[in-house]
């Protein structure tokens, strides 16, 4: 594979990648999937394989030797993490299962404690269902009303609508850093800004922009942000809610049980300090020594070099799609991550989705968690090629190939 | 490569392109929706049921080709039939598409036959029977939309 480009060596970067080896359907796999999820580097399998073989134990519990080892690697894994967001402390950074229970847990903490009736959550229209149901949720349970910030043709948020939206009502703004199912990359630092011109806390989805985008909390200003280690090329069930310090502090536990308390009595008990008091329970301490692996594998290869090779595969792509007829991309921002989202004139997505799998092209269809968004372009569904830094322009060259495959089947 | 060749018969196209019974049905006396939450596809089935023969049968909807020619073709097996007998085909059809190696009898299937590639394709298998989860919510006078799930 000739994909040498620039300082970025493509045919390298594959060798790291086990998964990326596989024949599927006789065809060499082709993964277009990296939006669901990312595939894992060696170096994050074997920091789980090592983990349980010379690490496992329970964190901040024993006075042994292996607790004292899982509990250093535990909190390593936090301090890659505070690290690479740019977080100003280690104890902003709360581990979860992922993107859907950290924002689950603002608004089950966060938002009972300061969202009432008649209250206004501002979302926006391109949002994931898990940016979606937790808020409705919450509004079904305080009488808290969801506003959202329309898009335009291209995908993009209208600002003006936004800043028409925030009120005195306003008690929290959350939205996509990079929208899932557009690509979408939106302009958060402005986002922020006017919420906080007018003393309102936002929340900022970063289950894609994290693994696409340079992030750095501190400069965006954004109170919460959060996402998932599986797209991130970390393990699954692993995530991180980041959060500013006096929010955390003055937020409510989410969850109660061990880990999470200072001391108990049947009578009372005083709640652990930031952040072991998000973390109930025995957490997923392996999923963090991953997590803090897949960190230092894509902060080794730049995230700016990462972000600039996937934009050259973005443009590259863009162009190589366009140049087919009968196909409509969904989602043509004019700042945006890669992802191909697309729909066809006579192939239903989910038609495409089976052909371009015999040829070993593995892509999404369906409404990516993400039928408002769906609704606003009137379509059920598209079909999505997510590109990843270890993607190459021969697999969009493939790709095109797949699609033309299912022009020739359909007009039969 | 051949199995795609065997799921997208010719006619399995055609029914997709031109799919029959593809309206509302004025005097349906049962309907029902089906939706498949993964991928969206949605339809609604619409009977016309005098005594125990369903004498007339349509459908609308979106979906991907496999689900749009399972309902035209559904459509067409169907009418005229007795409520015993479209049970009798349904089995027949689910045999065909879950049990690849099952005896099937497929005079009894007409054009059903053409889904049988199918079964190749574990993940669309949903799509193919959607409309026959229809068919039996409207025949039991459920209300709410079935699903895949
Ligand atoms: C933008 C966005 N938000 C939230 C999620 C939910 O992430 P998870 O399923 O890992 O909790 C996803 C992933 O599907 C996503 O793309």
């Amino acid at each position: 594979m000739s994909t040498a480009s620039g300082s970025f060596d493509v045919a390298r970067i594959r060798e790291d990648f086990p998964i990326l080896k596989q024949r599927i359907n006789d065809k060499p796999l082709v993964y277009l999937d990296n939006a669901a999820t990312g595939q894992k580097p060696q170096a994050v399998i074997d920091a789980l394989v090592n983990y349980y073989t010379c690490e496992n134990s329970n964190v901040h519990r024993g006075v042994h030797t292996l607790s004292q080892r899982a509990t250093d690697a535990y909190e390593g894994a936090r301090s890659k993490v505070r690290q690479f967001l740019n977080a100003a402390d280690d104890r902003e950074i709360i581990f979860v299962r992922g993107t859907t229970e950290a924002i689950n847990l603002v608004a089950q903490t966060y938002g009972r404690e300061n969202i009432g009736p008649g209250d206004e959550i501002i979302i926006s229209a391109m949002e994931h269902h898990s940016n979606i149901v937790p808020w409705q949720i919450l509004g079904q349970e305080t009488g808290a009303i969801l506003k959202v910030v329309p898009i335009n043709d291209d995908g993009e948020l209208l600002l003006d609508e936004y800043e028409k939206l925030l009120s005195p009502r306003t008690k929290l703004v959350s939205i996509v850093h990079q929208s899932n199912a557009l690509g979408t990359i939106n302009p958060v630092e402005q986002i922020v800004e006017l919420a906080h011109r007018r003393g309102v806390p936002v929340l900022l989805d970063g289950a894609q922009s994290v693994a696409h985008v340079p992030v750095d909390v501190s400069r965006v200003d954004c109170d919460f942000y959060v996402f998932s280690g599986h797209k991130l090329y970390g393990p699954t069930g692993i995530g991180v809610l980041y959060g500013k310090a006096e929010l955390l502090e003055a937020m409510p536990p989410y969850q109660g049980g061990g880990e999470m308390i200072r001391s108990v009595t049947f009578e009372k008990t005083l709640y652990n300090t930031i952040p072991n008091k998000f973390e109930a329970g025995t957490q997923n301490i392996a999923g963090s020594v991953g997590l803090g692996a897949a960190i230092d594998y894509v902060a080794n290869l730049g995230m700016d070099n990462i972000a600039a090779y996937e934009q050259e595969l973005l443009t590259y792509g863009t162009r190589r799609l366009a140049e087919i007829g009968p196909l409509r991309l969904i989602g043509t921002a004019r700042h945006k991550g890669s992802v191909l989202s697309f729909v066809m004139e006579n192939a239903h997505p989910h038609d495409v989705g089976t052909i371009l799998d015999a040829e070993g092209i593995a892509v999404r269809t369906g409404h990516h968690c993400a039928q408002p968004l769906m609704d606003r372009f009137e379509v059920s569904a598209t079909v999505r090629a997510s590109l990843a830094f270890y993607n190459t322009k021969e697999e969009i060259d493939a790709l095109v190939h797949g699609i033309d495959r299912v022009i020739e089947i359909f007009s039969r | 490569m051949s199995n795609l060749n065997e799921l997208y018969q010719e006619i399995l196209l055609e029914h997709n392109n031109k799919p029959r019974n593809f309206r509302k049905l004025e005097d349906a006396n049962r309907q029902a929706d089906g939706y498949n939450p993964l991928c969206g596809d949605r339809i609604t089935l619409y009977l016309k049921v005098e005594e125990d023969v369903i004498t007339d049968v349509a459908f609308q909807g979106v979906g991907c080709a496999i689900s749009r020619a399972s309902a035209s073709m559904l459509t067409q097996s169907v009418k005229g039939q007795t409520l015993d007998k479209a049970e009798e085909i349904f089995d027949g059809f689910h045999t065909m598409i879950t049990e690849p190696e099952a005896e099937v009898d497929y005079d009894a299937l007409g054009d059903l036959e053409m889904l049988s590639g199918v079964s190749a394709f574990p993940t669309r298998i949903k799509c193919a029977i959607l409309a026959w989860h229809t068919l039996h919510a409207a025949l039991a006078g459920q209300g709410d939309a079935v699903t895949t799930e």
